[in-house]
């Protein structure tokens, strides 16, 4: 019976079912989800890497032992491994491997809008693009054929509507994992500039080879319905298409993005009176099509390149149709942006922060980016993850040269710091700086939903493993000027701040408390303890002033009647900052 | 392609849409119906506006809608059923919990609550108005109100001809499917 997934499940299960043995990655949206549904697989080997260059180095040594390995991750996360993936893209293969780029057209949860299939034309690779979960399964398993026969990586280019949309999928049998067996080969595994020359000429034979078999798999298929309207698409936009066009149109579905099958396009050109390019972001269809002299059809010229696409879209943009929309005042509805939940331990620490003054905030990719919305205001910038140290690094060294009496805060995540904020905090140290650089440990890596990390205890598999003490590494950089305090004292929080701005040399504050919503582990109820308790306001007491309204909570809330604030007793954790900021001493924990 | 239903399920982060869109989705393929969900996670999980999208008929493409597609618009917060109303078909449906959680500007005493949500609602589309928390209040167990609007999206929807209770208890955690039975019932009567 066909099962309802996710695409990300559909990756998973398709990396089951190709005998793959080995799976790293970094978490993040919309790409997190394979991994976890790959680690329910208790045959593979599954890891929650520190950063998406050390999963793809990781997947790629299991390759290279002679392993079917896979490695997925966000857009952005390619940018980071970039390095091995261009490299390995020269050796090739042992066991098959393969990259699972998702993408986020419509930046529903990412900094930036690229178009990773340019990754593959970039690095030489070939890529499939799935346009629905059943492909998704599918293709992972040809895109480890293909690997294994043409020596090569593999990447599997999802989008968000890809990963994140259910539909239905067929299971199918499951290869047994074989390793393939593992001998020294200097000329093909060690990349010196010799060797890589000689590797260079092979990469090109490889590509003229994909290029006979792009043009001949069934990846890459026709839909014949009429020759007044042709419709070239991949991915989720091949979905799309299908819900405007219907079988008013035929289609080339194209499977396989890279390399493109270019004279079975010319063909399907030449046989449509009207013809469509539908790809969502880039032209790198279309660009390539004109490059093979192929002059016709409609892409980029109608077809937005900014945002993630529809079908109501398509319909507007290429057949002029629009729905009958209902006409109200949208300008009553009030925003709802999302917010530092009720007894988040970042709120204490970021209402302390933006009190100080000449201060500029370098932030981070994370929770604690929420800190940079109202009321807090406590950011100044957020560039890339593990940037928060460096980026703030060369300001200070701006603001110092030019007399500018600015201090640099950097602030960041435990899960962040590891993933490259070390290497950024070591750049402090080494050049002299005297940023501040604050690391809100909360335990786990929370915005993407509570994944393991090397600070948490645990594998991604559920195996107890060391715990890296952040204090440690801090010290063993050399900084010797270095805290841990509890974010939700204020008064600690705003101590380690002073002494920090009177530091002269680089300086790091951790914070340290668990996520909210993490499920604390053994360890963590020794240290934090598990009292569940929450405060109250006494209307007595309270005198409207709103100064806990200033720290963000959702759990408070302003009586315009009463001209009194309230705690919705469903959501207050009991974390007391709001009572360390009222003048008045109205607010108790109660019910311990 | 018109026999495609497309049904869009909104509300604010933890309010239990996406469960209920499980259920959902189990009942439909049961019934043999091709389906497709899409939901947007990340971000939008702390606090904010959420939505899920099913869709399902004899073969379904795309698994989002855009706007003016919905036929039935389920919302389990007032204000977020007039955020999403421009994804209803005008000929289409509101369930909507009569029911308010106030966003950070609200919050904060920035601006009020919107008046009058119902009542636009009302003049703007068929509108089913639901105390879907003093229901399930009543039934002991707030937070099953999202199965009170399931029953009435069944209702609303003319599903009733699937084995809603099989596949409810298939999702809910077993101590709480006793509430929740009855939450849906008392959807469905509505």
């Amino acid at each position: 019976m066909k099962k309802l997934m996710t695409g990300d499940e559909g990756v998973a299960r398709g990396a089951y079912e190709a005998g793959v043995a080995f799976a790293a990655a970094y978490p993040g949206t919309p790409s997190t989800e394979i991994l976890e549904n790959i680690a329910l697989y208790k045959e593979i080997k599954a890891e929650w890497s520190p950063n998406e260059k050390v999963a793809v180095e990781s997947a790629i040594g299991a390759s290279l032992a002679g392993a079917r390995s896979l490695t997925a991750m966000k857009m952005v996360g390619v940018n980071v491994a970039a390095d091995p993936l261009l490299s390995y893209a020269y050796a090739g293969v042992n066991g098959g491997f393969v990259l699972i780029s998702a993408d986020d057209p419509g930046m529903h949860s990412s900094q930036n809008e690229q178009d990773n299939r340019n990754y593959a034309k970039f690095a030489k690779i070939p890529m499939l693009e799935p346009s629905d979960s059943q492909e998704a399964k599918d293709m992972v398993k040809t895109a480890f054929d293909i690997s294994e026969t043409y020596d090569t990586p593999v990447m599997l280019r999802m989008t968000t509507r890809v990963c994140h949309s259910k539909s239905l999928v067929e299971e199918g049998s499951v290869l047994e994992q074989q390793k393939k067996p593992y001998s020294k080969n200097l000329q093909k595994n060690d990349l010196v500039p010799a060797v890589s020359k000689q590797l260079r000429i092979k990469m090109e034979e490889r590509l003229t080879k994909l290029k006979q078999y792009t043009e001949e798999t069934p990846l890459n298929f026709e839909v014949w319905n009429s020759n007044k309207i042709g419709v070239i698409t991949a991915g989720v936009s091949y979905q799309y298409a299908q819900e405007v066009f219907g079988e008013n149109a035929s289609y080339l579905k194209i499977g396989m993005a890279y390399p493109l099958p270019i004279e079975k396009i010319r063909r399907f050109a030449e046989k449509v009176e009207t013809l469509y390019i539908i790809e969502e972001l880039d032209p790198f269809m279309e660009e390539q099509i004109r490059a093979a002299g192929i002059n016709k059809g409609i892409g980029k010229a109608k077809v937005p390149l900014i945002d993630e696409l529809n079908p109501d879209i398509l319909a507007k943009v290429l057949l002029g149709q629009e729905n009958e929309l209902i006409d109200y005042d949208k300008n009553i509805v009030v925003n709802r942006p999302p917010t530092l939940c009720a007894g988040c331990p970042h709120r204490g620490f970021f209402y302390a922060l933006a009190k100080c003054k000449d201060i500029v905030i370098s932030g981070d990719i994370g929770c604690y980016g929420l800190g940079g919305s109202a009321p807090l205001h406590a950011k100044d910038t957020c560039i890339c993850m593990g940037a928060a140290p460096s980026i703030g690094h060369g300001m200070q060294k701006v603001f110092t040269k030019f007399d500018e009496k600015k201090r640099v805060v950097a602030v960041l995540g435990d899960s962040t710091f590891f993933h490259t904020g070390m290497n950024s905090l070591l750049t402090t140290v080494y050049n002299n700086s005297n940023t501040i650089t604050c690391i809100l440990d909360n335990r786990i890596t929370g915005m993407t939903g509570h994944q393991e990390n090397p600070g948490t205890g645990f594998t991604l598999q559920g195996d107890p493993t060391g715990i890296i003490d952040i204090a440690e590494v801090v010290k063993s950089f050399g900084i010797k000027n270095s805290r841990t305090v509890n974010p939700l004292k204020l008064n600690e929080v705003k101590d380690a701040l002073d002494w920090a701005m009177g530091c002269e040399e680089p300086v790091v504050i951790i914070t340290r408390w668990p996520c909210i919503l993490k499920r604390l582990s053994k360890e963590d109820v020794e240290e934090f303890g598990s009292k569940k308790s929450v405060c109250e306001v006494d209307p007595e007491l309270c005198i409207g002033c709103k100064k806990c309204l200033q720290t963000g909570c959702p759990a408070l809330q302003y009586q315009k009647d009463s001209k009194k604030v309230i705690i919705d007793q469903n959501q207050c954790n009991g974390c007391e900052v709001c009572n360390q900021v009222c003048p008045k001493k109205a607010i108790k924990r109660v019910g311990e | 392609m018109t026999e495609v239903k497309n049904i869009l399920l909104v509300g604010v982060g933890g309010q239990g849409t996406i469960l209920v869109s499980k259920i959902l989705a189990s009942g439909l393929i049961a019934a043999g119906y091709d389906v497709k969900m899409s939901e947007v996670h990340g971000m939008a999980q702390r606090g904010g506006s959420v939505s899920t999208q099913v869709r399902f008929g004899k073969k379904v493409y795309s698994p989002i809608i855009g706007k003016g597609e919905a036929d039935v618009l389920v919302s389990f917060e007032q204000m977020e059923a007039l955020r999403w109303l421009s994804f209803l078909r005008p000929a289409g449906s509101v369930v909507v919990n009569d029911y308010q959680i106030p966003s950070a500007p609200i919050l904060m005493g920035e601006v009020d609550y919107p008046e009058g949500i119902l009542e636009v609602l009302r003049e703007k589309a068929d509108t089913i108005a639901i105390k879907a928390a003093k229901i399930a209040t009543d039934l002991g167990n707030a937070k099953a109100m999202n199965i009170v609007l399931f029953g009435a999206l069944v209702k609303a929807m003319k599903l009733n001809d699937i084995a809603w209770e099989t596949h409810i208890a298939e999702i809910v955690k077993p101590k709480t499917l006793a509430v929740n039975l009855k939450a849906f019932a008392a959807g469905m009567d509505i």
